[in-house]
């Protein structure tokens, strides 16, 4: 696909016609970690993994594999705190903390 | 109806990498609507947050075929696809192998688009009965331009061009109840929801696009920049939305209104308002509790009015 | 019997079911339209083809022409092949949507019936609406008779879907002279027309789902700008493309279309230029003054976006003095629209004519073989003294 992460102009000859992307889903290269200013931090022995998260998750940044919650996508996840507020009150496996850097 | 499980052993079809804002009530309800049928997808959507956030040239956050033409036409973009299948498959002449395929269409457009400029679009393409779902999800205000008053905007809400001011509190007219003018279209399914209750609004969609025919749902969707509210706290005011009956969950199939949720508890409106930084101006100005009054006064009005629709052919 | 003969069938029609008799020929996927005078009875007709079941065309009939070009682009977008027709403020409406489908590259086919633009509002025929579109990226092609319009449009089919090409195309026909007026023409059979136009295959649909591609995607400057210029490339390339499909209609027809057609020019020393029908008026005009031994001719562009100005320049070159008639006033103080980018062509020609621009028909004023004699007139004295009095008037007013 056509990449652009520095904001160059863009060859016309290698754009296909009337601005149409062919690459389904190609925003997944596009990282939005660097927005957040809070990071989730999930606690796995606590959860229950009732994927209440997954489904809120507004930036398909969480992983489920075999109905289990897997992971964080930081690369993407933008530190909104939906997930960490959504966990059942008697679970509450997320906390969300500062981000480093 | 799928379980969470289930649901989540589907592919994503709206991936991370938009740029919406953190927080943003819009991408949960389409990642949950986009998962709500086995067919294929083509999605159109209005100019607006989710058109401008999902596409910017050369990421797309689509991994369903998606077109985007302008902002007043959704309703009318997705009926020329929809028009496009029935006669490529007619002609036995779709694109690609499988010409007995299945295509379900959705256009998704913000209240902006949906209420206002959108309207007549809308009100043309169901009453040609085109085959099709139409989600709105409404803010409340033209979010992407700067938070602007729309017909969707809340009484006494402070937007750009509805401010709270020295003499005039926010915005001054009660909202325009679209659900109900889409729902004198007599079409065969129309639904109000919410993405907090995900198991509502997964079954919504899920027999809108089980339907052959026009269907609508009208869908709640937080924005913290625009409530200037917070951004973990999207979900939560979709919740009190529902639970002080701002934003009734209730459907209308073939007619018959059924509503979904009745809160043993309702909340005054107070508790929806009061954590939304649109509203603070009715807490300090004179005047300004009388407006907040004149809400729940209007509310309770219109839920009585809703209950006793309950059940009824409409 | 020569095989041209063969394919074709001698009737009266008017310009608007000829249209429509194309249009069942074509059997377009999709015909999205709403109904405007003086274009209306096309697609009457039309529906009635689909209703008879003399195509498959899924016809929608939108609420308003914008929603008609929208569900153009989506239906274009979607892979199929669309065409429709409107007038005046019906494509006013379209305004919007008419950029839209040109910039996403979808070779949609629209007949405008020529109406003028309110207000006041009329009903009668100028070029206001088309020539107010014509910078909006789609092909123009103008008709002089019943028989143009419907070949004209035909051959939009294969110019717009050109791979060269890829963008939306009008064809233009004058509003109750060509649309409503009977004439005689020249039919194609169905199947040479089926056989000519071929079927449309994009290369990317959004019904393709196997592949699934985003249309229309946000663009920051620096991808706005090369699709800008890929579509600029598109629309000079077309020329070519039009001449090219042109020579290929000839065979089938036996009817011969440039993107200009000279009447009398070659050896004239004044000439008119003029689009559509008053086009024959002003033929008329040239027969008269001929027979008296005055060299004068006429130009008349068919192709008129892109816009043919090297060829136009080299028709118009060392004439004396040329008269661009205008059927619309471009209402920036300078004439007309044809007038200034004729003007413009000719700038760099050494022997360039001295050039005037006459506004006439307006709302469907009349503009008669007298008024064209009037013109030529004028153009003997400007050819005398090689003065221009006056640059730009009304006719007839
Ligand atoms: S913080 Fe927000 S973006 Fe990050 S994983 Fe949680 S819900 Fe998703
Ligand atoms: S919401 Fe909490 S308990 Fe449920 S899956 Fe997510 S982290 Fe686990």
């Amino acid at each position: 696909m056509v990449k652009n992460k520095d904001f160059t102009m863009l060859d016309a000859k290698d754009l296909p016609l009337g601005g149409v992307l062919p690459d389904a889903g190609s925003a997944e290269e596009y990282e939005t970690g660097g927005w957040r200013k809070l990071r989730p931090i999930f606690d796995p022995e606590k959860c229950i993994d009732c994927l209440t998260c997954w489904v809120m998750c507004p930036d398909s940044a969480i992983y489920v594999e075999d109905d289990k919650i897997a992971g964080y996508d930081l690369d993407h996840c933008k530190g909104c705190g939906i997930c960490a507020e959504v966990c059942p009150d008697k679970v509450q496996a997320i906390t969300m903390v500062e981000e480093e850097n | 109806m799928a379980t969470l499980k289930e649901l989540a052993k589907k592919e994503e079809l709206f991936t991370g990498g938009h740029r919406l804002c953190a927080g943003c009530g819009i991408p949960p309800i389409v990642r949950l609507i986009l998962r709500s049928t086995d067919s294929n997808i083509v999605a159109t959507t209005a100019t607006g947050c989710l058109e401008v956030a999902s596409s910017v040239y050369p990421y797309t956050a689509w991994k369903v075929p998606w077109v985007h033409s302008a902002f007043e036409n959704a309703a009318a973009t997705i009926t020329g696809a929809e028009g496009a299948y029935k006669a490529l498959k007619r002609k036995k002449r779709l694109p690609g192998s499988d010409q007995e395929r299945d295509i379900k269409f959705i256009a998704f457009g913000g209240d902006g688009g949906t209420y206002d400029i959108g309207f007549q679009a809308l009100s043309g393409a169901l009453e040609r009965g085109h085959n099709f779902l139409y989600v709105c999800y409404d803010n409340g205000a033209y979010m992407n331009t700067g938070v602007q008053r729309s017909s969707a905007t809340p009484l006494g809400s402070n937007t750009t061009t509805s401010p709270a001011g020295e003499v005039i509190l926010g915005k001054q007219q009660w909202r325009k109840d679209l659900t109900k003018i889409v729902a004198a279209h007599n079409i065969p399914y129309v639904g109000q929801a919410s993405p907090h209750n995900w198991r509502d609004l997964s079954k919504k969609s899920e027999k809108a696009l089980a339907i052959n025919g026009p269907t609508f749902l009208n869908v709640i969707s937080a924005c913290p920049l625009g409530w200037y509210a917070k951004p973990e706290d999207s979900i939560a005011l979709c919740k009190l939305a529902t639970e002080t009956c701002y934003w009734p969950l209730y459907e209308i199939e073939e007619g018959v209104l059924k509503v979904n949720y009745k809160p043993k508890d309702k909340r005054p409106i107070m508790e929806w308002i009061k954590p939304q930084g649109r509203f603070k101006h009715l807490f300090k100005a004179d005047g300004g509790m009388e407006i907040i009054e004149e809400f729940q006064r209007r509310l309770d009005e219109e839920w009585e009015r809703l209950l006793e629709l309950d059940g009824k052919r409409v | 019997m020569t095989a041209v003969a063969q394919t074709q069938r001698e009737t009266g029609l008017t310009g608007n079911s000829a249209i429509a008799y194309a249009m069942m020929q074509i059997n377009p996927d999709v015909c999205p339209a709403y109904p405007i005078t003086p274009s209306t009875s096309v697609i009457e007709e039309f529906s009635s083809y689909v209703a008879d079941g003399k195509v498959e065309t899924e016809l929608i009939p939108t609420e308003s022409e914008h929603s008609a070009m929208s569900a153009g682009v989506g239906a274009s977008a979607a892979g199929a092949r669309v065409m429709t027709a409107t007038s005046a403020q019906g494509l006013a409406l379209m305004w919007e949507m008419l950029y839209i489908a040109s910039g996403m590259r979808l070779p949609i086919i629209l007949t405008d019936v020529n109406r003028a633009l309110s207000a006041p509002i009329n009903i009668h025929c100028d070029h206001s609406d088309t020539m107010g579109a014509r910078d909006s990226g789609w092909l123009q092609l103008y008709s002089e008779t019943v028989q143009e319009a419907y070949d004209n449009l035909i051959m939009a089919v294969r110019i717009a879907e050109d791979k060269r090409v890829q963008l939306p195309i009008m064809v233009c026909l004058d509003g109750f002279i060509t649309s409503h007026a009977i004439e005689n023409i020249s039919l194609l059979s169905t199947e040479a027309v089926q056989g000519f136009v071929g079927e449309y295959t994009p290369d990317s649909a959004l019904l393709n789902v196997e592949n699934p591609a985003t249309f229309g995607a946000m663009t920051l400057p620096y991808a706005y700008m090369p699709l800008k210029k890929q579509q600029s490339d598109a629309m000079t390339a077309s020329k070519p493309v039009v001449e090219e499909i042109a020579a290929e209609f000839a065979l089938l027809s036996g009817r011969n279309y440039g993107l200009l057609e000279e009447y009398k020019l070659d050896d004239a020393e004044v000439a008119i230029v003029v689009l559509n029908s008053s086009a024959g008026t002003v033929k008329d005009a040239v027969d008269t003054l001929r027979a008296q031994g005055k060299k004068v001719g006429a130009l008349k562009p068919r192709l008129y976006r892109p816009f043919p100005h090297a060829e136009i320049a080299k028709a118009l070159s060392g004439k004396k003095a040329v008269c661009v008639l205008d059927r619309a006033d471009s209402m920036n103080g300078f004439g007309g629209p044809l007038f200034t980018d004729i003007r413009s062509a000719l700038y760099s020609d050494a022997n360039r004519p001295q050039i005037i621009d006459r506004i006439y028909g307006l709302g469907g004023a009349d503009f008669r073989v007298n008024d064209a004699l009037g013109v030529f007139d004028e153009l003997f004295k400007v050819q005398e003294t090689g003065q221009v009095d006056e640059l730009i008037k009304y006719l007839t007013v």
